[in-house]
This record gives structure tokens, C-alpha cells and sequence, in this order.
């Protein structure tokens, strides 16, 4: 909650950097104290808190569903297997309806990126305050450090690194098999031999440039659309429970208003979260998809 | 919101995740669940055999009972036969046993009937004797009219 003495500016400011670890440009290593020192660190710092959660909810999910794994059985199925094998044979149904190839990969992947991306997006369910709070708490008591300072973002699908970083992984991995399935000749020959085509041997030759920019734009946006459609969802939502946060500090009547407001987005953001999920790994199986099938 | 290596880290730990779950998590609960699907496969032939033989089952019970009742006809025919044959052979044994008897009975009867006879003659005879013998007042010597005694009592 902002308290008296942080302007609503510095408190949005607040709630949107991340835990930045990385080289001062006087040389030592450590914690970034402000925005400005964070983006002085350059690439070569990373974002603790993002790391922290993304791979808390990662190991999590990973943990549950191995207990799940290991109690499988082909006799009757209870409690937490039967919520593993729910989600199982939908991302399963998902993955037979869109992917056509044959590839042990891509069922996991989607698995992994609906139930990953669900987690780190659900975070964003927890009051703004709670997490952050906390965390300065801990970094005022434990490590002295002035709470102001400690920034702390617990959704990590806010950062467009995570985001970007998995649709980077996905990118790579189409062109990979897209490679593997049809050759190098034929995935150059995919981004230049089309859309534009002739039989003179001359125009499809003059053709190449133009076809080569054009499957260039639409292989590059892949991923970034990928990565910052969950980002900006995800990003909005988070901004819009900050605003309402804001309202706490405003008096009763605002509070109970905001109160009231928090509760309706946060339930019509269980469906973006899902939705979002969703959209990802569906996304992933048919980029997956189409790497692997000839045009 | 910069760009920085947490991208990389991000790359790293969804690439070891993914390997996990591929290794890990996948495989043993689709197994699972494709032996189940197998398991209910097999399930519901089995039961939709069990169905065809239970109507088989029911089929031949019904034959079986057919015949048994059949048997069971033959045989209470058979036995109503056999009864009143032994009702009528009892009948004839009695009948024969009847006549015997009364027959004997008849025999004795009659027998009874000549030794009454026979005595009554003696003793008509002795009367006769002893009253021809009062009347004639002398002894009638009875060998002397044996012969003649003798006719009477057959006559008698």
C-alpha cells in the first residue's frame, strides 16, 4: 500500500522494477538500488526475482506432477492423478488436434508451457502488496537494506525477458526441426522460393529477394508476437491491479470501492491467465506444426 | 523492463523443464492412461461376450427345460401306467385270493356239514335201535340188522 510519504508515481515505478542483479558500473556486483543503476548494469545482469518465481513454480509444477507420474496406474485413478491426467489428455487432445507430424517432443513442451505459463501467470491472483511487502521486509531485517529499495515482482510472465526467453526457445526449436525435417535446402528454399513463384528460371531468381523479406517478417514475428502478446496481457493486467491497489490508500470509501474492483478483475483475469496459457501452447503446436510439414 | 540475461536463464531453465517433463512426466501417465483405454477396451468385449453367452446360456436353459419337462411327462405316464396295472394285478390276486377262500371256507363248511350228518345218522340210528328195541322189548341183535341199519342210514 502506498504510504504517505511515496507519490503514487514512485509507487507504480516501484511495483514495475524487478530484482536486478548484476555489475555496478563502478566495477563490484551486487543488487541494483534504483531503476537507473538496473539499466546502467546493461544485458549482462538478471532479474532475481523473475529467475525465483519462474523456477519455484517450474520445480512445482515438475514436483507435482512427477508424484502424479509415479502413482500412475492403469486401474482406477484418484485425487491428484486424476487432476494430472485431466490436464494430460487435454493438452493431449490439443496437441492430436493441431500438431500432425510425429514428434515425442511436442506433447511435453505444450504440457510444460500451458502448466509453467498458468503458474507464473496466477501469480498475478496474489495482492500486488503481499509478495513485495514482504520482501522488503525481509530485505530491511535480514540484510539491512532500505525496503524502498528492494523491488520485488513476483509474476514473471510481467517480464518480457521470461517471455521473450520461451519464445526464443520455441523459435528456435521450429527452425531446428524445421531444418531436421526438410533439410537446409528446404527451409531456405521455404523463406525464398515463396510465396512468389515462376517457371522462368530468371524471374524466380529476381524473385527471391522479395519472397526472402517477406517469409523473413512472418518467421521473425513468430516469436515476438508470441512473446509479447503473453507479456502485454499479462503486463495490462498486473498495471490495472496496481491502479486499484492505489485506491486502498485513498479512504474508506475508495478502498471498499477498490476492494470491490480488485475482486471482479481478479476473477475475469482467471480467464486471461488461462486463456493466455493456452493461447502459448497452442501457438507453440502449430508453429511446432508447421516446421514439420511441407508447404 | 530491460533486456538482460535473465532472458538466457529464462531459455536455460525451460529447456531443462521440458526435458524433465519429455523424460519424466509424460511418458508413465500417457502410458497409464493408454492401458486403461486398452483395460476398458478389453472390458467392455468381455462384457458384450458375457451378453451374447448369457443369452446362449438362456437359450439352452430353456431347451433343457423343454426336455425335462418332456421326460418328466413321459415318466408320470409311464408310472400312472404302471399303477393301475398293479392296481389291477392287485385287483385279479385279490379276486383269486377271494375265490380260494371262499372256497376253502366252502369246502370246510361243507365238510363240517357231512360229519354233523354222519353223527346225527349214528345217533338216529342208535335212537332207532334203542327205540325198535324198547318197542320190540328184546334185544335186536344189532349184527343181525347190521345190513338192514346199514340202508337206513343211507337213507337217512
Amino acid at each position: 500500500m502506498a504510504s504517505e510519504t511515496v507519490t503514487s508515481t514512485e509507487y507504480i515505478k516501484h511495483h514495475l522494477q524487478n530484482m536486478t542483479y548484476g555489475q555496478h558500473p563502478d566495477g563490484h556486483w551486487g543488487l541494483a538500488h534504483s531503476a537507473e543503476q538496473a539499466k546502467e548494469m546493461g544485458f549482462w545482469a538478471i532479474h532475481v526475482d523473475t529467475m525465483f518465481w519462474s523456477i519455484i513454480l517450474g520445480v512445482f509444477f515438475l514436483w507435482l506432477f512427477r508424484k502424479a507420474a509415479k502413482r500412475a496406474t492403469s486401474g482406477q485413478p484418484s485425487g491428484l492423478l486424476n487432476f494430472a491426467e485431466w490436464i494430460v489428455e487435454f493438452i493431449d487432445t490439443s496437441v492430436r488436434g493441431s500438431f500432425t507430424a510425429k514428434n515425442n517432443l511436442v506433447a511435453p513442451l505444450a504440457l510444460t508451457i500451458f502448466v509453467w505459463v498458468f503458474l507464473m501467470n496466477l501469480m498475478d491472483l496474489v495482492p500486488v502488496d503481499w509478495l513485495p511487502l514482504l520482501a522488503g521486509w525481509v530485505g530491511s531485517t535480514m540484510f539491512g537494506a532500505d525496503p524502498h529499495h528492494v523491488f520485488f515482482k513476483v509474476v514473471p510472465t510481467t517480464d518480457p525477458n521470461a517471455t521473450i526467453g520461451m519464445a526464443l526457445s520455441v523459435f528456435f526449436l521450429t527452425i531446428f526441426y524445421s531444418i531436421k525435417v526438410k533439410g537446409l535446402g528446404g527451409f531456405v528454399g521455404e523463406l525464398t522460393l515463396q510465396p512468389f513463384s515462376a517457371k522462368n528460371p530468371l524471374i524466380k531468381v529476381a524473385f527471391i529477394p522479395v519472397n526472402f523479406f517477406l517469409e523473413f517478417v512472418s518467421l521473425i514475428a513468430k516469436p515476438i508476437s508470441l512473446a509479447l502478446r503473453l507479456f502485454g496481457n499479462m503486463y495490462a493486467g498486473e498495471m490495472i491491479f496496481i491502479l486499484i491497489a492505489m485506491m486502498f490508500s485513498a479512504g474508506i470509501g475508495m478502498g471498499i470501492f477498490g476492494g470491490f474492483l480488485q475482486l471482479g478483475w481478479a476473477i475475469f483475469h482467471i480467464l486471461i491467465i488461462t486463456l493466455q496459457a493456452f493461447i502459448f501452447m497452442t501457438l507453440t503446436i502449430v508453429y511446432m506444426d508447421m516446421a514439420h510439414s511441407e508447404h | 523492463m530491460n533486456i538482460n540475461m535473465t532472458l538466457i536463464g529464462q531459455s536455460i531453465t525451460f529447456a531443462i523443464f521440458v526435458w524433465f517433463c519429455m523424460k519424466f512426466v509424460w511418458p508413465p501417465i500417457m502410458a497409464a492412461l493408454d492401458e486403461r483405454k486398452t483395460k476398458i477396451a478389453d472390458g467392455l468385449a468381455a462384457a458384450e461376450k458375457g451378453q451374447h453367452e448369457e443369452g446362449l446360456a438362456k437359450q439352452r436353459a430353456l431347451e433343457i427345460l423343454k426336455k425335462a419337462k418332456g421326460e418328466a411327462g413321459e415318466i408320470l405316464a409311464g408310472a400312472q401306467k404302471r399303477a393301475s396295472e398293479i392296481v389291477e394285478e392287485s385287483k385279479g390276486t385279490a379276486r383269486t385270493e377271494a375265490d380260494r377262500i371262499v372256497q376253502s371256507a366252502h369246502a370246510e363248511i361243507e365238510q363240517d356239514v357231512n360229519r354233523a350228518r354222519e353223527e346225527l345218522r349214528g345217533k338216529v340210528v342208535s335212537l332207532a335201535v334203542a327205540g325198535a328195541s324198547k318197542v320190540l322189548k328184546r334185544e335186536v341183535d344189532a349184527k343181525a340188522n347190521d345190513d338192514l341199519l346199514k340202508d337206513l342210514v343211507s337213507q337217512l
